[in-house]
């Protein structure tokens, strides 16, 4: 480890996961804590509980604030584990001098949402720092789910499953992007920020077998498909083709030298199920967002690693991303 | 998004053309009476020839050389000391582009130094270093300034600038380098520290984003001189794959030219506008070290001495070490360099070498022939 942290060990990828294994898992080191799923399951497998910060700046931005994306995020860390978002902590970090009308919209937002989910906010916490303390606004949200299907887990992958996204990738991290350097864009591009619960809980009705789902926040799909290559040891291949990027998420990976799949997302997850269900479970996500898409299948030609393909009938590795990508994108 | 942006890059990645190309380059290469090994001098061709996969389309006879056209790569560790020295000054913001950010100098990368407190901003224009300077009346703003012919006018035009709009607080570090020189370099190996090797380059991929800037005219000397044939070829694809087609066609012709794949934005003489304003400010420094490589005869640019009061190396030359710090022994980057080695042949690339931890020049930023070879994998 360095010396100092770096804002690349905040990226979701390499350095990120190397700072928690070597600092926090080394202390907190306990069975629950280190499935390393998105969320703890806790009480003889009964609930979902998982805990998120939100740092993110611009604190408005196209589709969405920090209130609307405090709830998401730990709300769908719940979700994707198969689990119902009931009671809700939140905690603030206010700097002085911030807007109380502001404060409220953001408070409005975060209410809107907690409705989508279904769940509450039971007990929380507001601090007020000095100028300079911090960045306008911090906020923390922990929450409680009740799960309602068990056994998803990264570890689950097997031969021949196939991998499916709910929709096109990388305009939330793309959205904060263009909000952050002014890059003005004739476009509609806007974040996918929204609660994953719905399209959860249409999965589970349908009855489909769910393997493993994870929402593909900091670090993108190439973090999850990375993270669930290694920790089931399988191959998973990607067909760069079915990935579904918008054109101007497109656009901005172009102009920036970004890849899509490194992006961060906040409504977007991956889904793996076994193959005789990926008919079933793409026309159900389908229902959402018709972007939805079979992106590739699991294998074993190179265990532990993510291949993309190209229609060329080329392929390459698929790596976890790696250093600075873009701090505060939640 | 505009639709015209999107046939900017679509159209280039066509896969029916790319495999169309392939076709075209195995039939061509069967009239092969040798294997040729092909330099793309480039950093940007050796990433689109591997995250495309393109060697697994090529026959066996064609090889590639991963050349030396990477900036940030060939930068020597002393300089990268110099940013880092200049980022630690309490009254300095250091600007320079994203690339810099995780090449480490003997001290640390950038991104340690502003861990440490440094004040490092990463823009994607040089002129962002006006508003900078002028949100930061009491701060000296220092340019850091890398990359080849092409992002070379963009520091011209911020110099001019400063000096029209008489802004006080901006200086510069120019590592600005030159493509023609290494090449002949790469050819000649006249380096009195480095063994002279017999360079296996039969031809150059020509980077055109430099070529847009200098025109194709630069690399005219290859096939005239040194009987090269040279290629001046776009990034997408399927520009690489007709560059590629191009060159294997002057073999099997028995031609030795310099020919422009990139026809839609390079020409002979490329922007002599661009050309002026270079010259204005800068001349040529008579020897520039390369990481991996050495000193190369006129192979990095300076601002002229008439310009002194902007030149951070001259204002801060008290507190910047010249002494040359050499890598470590068990790297093989010169090697790689010229064709030598190819990255896996290296004994610490991917175990004590990695673009995390990167030791070598090639591993450090992404266009780096190992840092492609390790993040791509070479999976034919």
């Amino acid at each position: 480890m360095n010396k100092t942290i770096t804002l690349a060990h905040g990226n979701g990828g390499q350095e990120n996961n190397e700072l928690i294994s070597k600092i926090f898992y080394k202390h907190f080191k306990n069975n629950i804590l280190q499935k390393s799923e998105d969320s703890a399951v806790i009480e003889e497998g009964r609930l979902a509980f998982s805990t998120d910060s939100f740092t993110v700046s611009p604190l408005f931005f196209s589709g969405g604030d920090i209130g609307k994306l405090s709830i998401c995020g730990t709300c769908n860390d719940l979700a994707m584990m198969g689990a119902k978002p009931k009671y809700l902590t939140c905690s603030v970090i206010i700097e002085e001098g911030f807007s109380t009308r502001e404060l409220e919209k953001i408070v409005r937002s975060m209410k809107k949402e907690l409705e989508i989910n279904g769940a509450i906010v039971v007990s929380g916490d507001t601090k007020v720092v000095p100028k300079g303390a911090v960045d306008k606004l911090f906020i923390n949200t922990t929450g409680i789910g009740e799960i309602e299907y068990s056994g998803i887990s990264a570890s689950n992958l097997k031969d021949d499953m196939s991998i499916l996204v709910n929709r096109d990738i990388g305009s939330h991290g793309a959205t904060i992007f263009s909000a952050r350097e002014g890059i003005e864009l004739e476009s509609d591009l806007k974040t996918d920020c929204t609660s994953l619960y719905p399209q959860v809980k249409a999965l589970i009705d349908s009855g489909i077998e769910i393997i493993a789902m994870r929402d593909a926040t900091r670090g993108g799909v190439s973090a999850v498909l990375n993270e669930w290559a290694k920790a089931s040891n399988v191959c998973i291949e990607v067909e760069e083709e079915q990935i579904p990027i918008q054109d101007s998420v497109r656009g901005i990976c172009e102009m920036l030298g970004f890849e899509a799949m490194d992006l961060a997302n906040e409504g977007t997850f991956v889904l793996a199920v076994p193959k005789s269900d990926e008919v079933k479970a793409l026309e159900i996500l389908r229902e959402t967002h018709n972007t939805s898409s079979i992106i590739g299948r699991v294998s074993m030609e190179y265990k532990g690693k993510v291949i993309l393909k190209s229609s060329w009938g080329t392929k390459r590795f698929l790596d976890l991303p790696t250093g600075e990508l873009l701090p505060r994108i939640c | 998004m505009n639709p015209e942006l999107k046939n900017l890059y679509d159209n280039f990645r066509d896969a029916d053309t790319i495999k169309a190309y392939a076709k075209v380059i195995s039939n061509d290469a069967k009239g092969l009476n040798r294997d040729i090994n092909i330099m793309e001098v480039c950093g940007g061709h050796t990433h689109t020839i591997m995250k495309y996969g393109l060697l697994q389309l090529l026959p066996n006879n064609i090889n590639f050389i991963h050349g030396p056209g990477c900036p940030v790569c060939i930068m020597p560790k002393e300089r990268i000391d110099h940013a880092y020295i200049l980022a630690m000054q309490s009254d300095v913001i250091l600007v320079t582009l994203g690339d810099m950010i995780k090449v480490p100098s003997s001290r640390g990368s950038l991104q340690q130094a502003r861990a440490e407190g440094a004040d490092v901003r990463f823009v994607y224009s040089p002129l962002d270093c006006i508003k900078i300077a002028k949100d930061n009346p009491n701060k000296k703003i220092i340019f850091f300034a890398i990359g080849f012919e092409t992002t070379t006018p963009m520091s011209a035009v911020l110099i001019e600038q400063v000096i029209k709009l008489q802004i006080p607080n901006i200086l510069f570090h120019i590592n600005h380098v030159t493509v023609p020189e290494v090449m002949r370099e790469l050819i000649d190996s006249r380096d009195i520290h480095i063994d002279s090797y017999n360079n296996k380059i039969d031809a150059f991929l020509g980077p055109s984003h430099v070529s847009v800037i200098a025109g194709s005219k630069i690399y005219e000397e290859f096939p005239r001189k040194y009987n090269r044939p040279v290629v001046v070829s776009g990034f997408e694809p399927v520009d690489v794959m007709e560059g590629i087609s191009m060159i294997v066609k002057q073999f099997t012709q028995n031609r030795s030219e310099l020919e422009i794949q990139y026809k839609r934005v390079v020409d002979y003489d490329g922007n002599l506008k661009s050309q002026r304003i270079i010259n204005k400010y800068f001349e040529k420094v008579s020897l520039f070290r390369w990481r991996g490589l050495g000193n190369v005869p006129d192979s990095g640019l300076r601002l002229k001495d008439e310009f002194n009061k902007y030149n951070a190396e001259v204002i801060y030359k008290d507190i910047l070490p010249i002494s040359q710090i050499e890598d470590h022994k068990l790297c093989i980057c010169g090697d790689i360099l010229r064709g030598m080695a190819k990255p896996p042949e290296c004994t610490i690339f991917g175990t004590a070498c990695t673009p995390i931890n990167p030791i070598g020049s090639c591993m450090v930023s992404s266009e780096g022939a190992c840092s492609a070879y390790y993040k791509y994998g070479n999976l034919i």
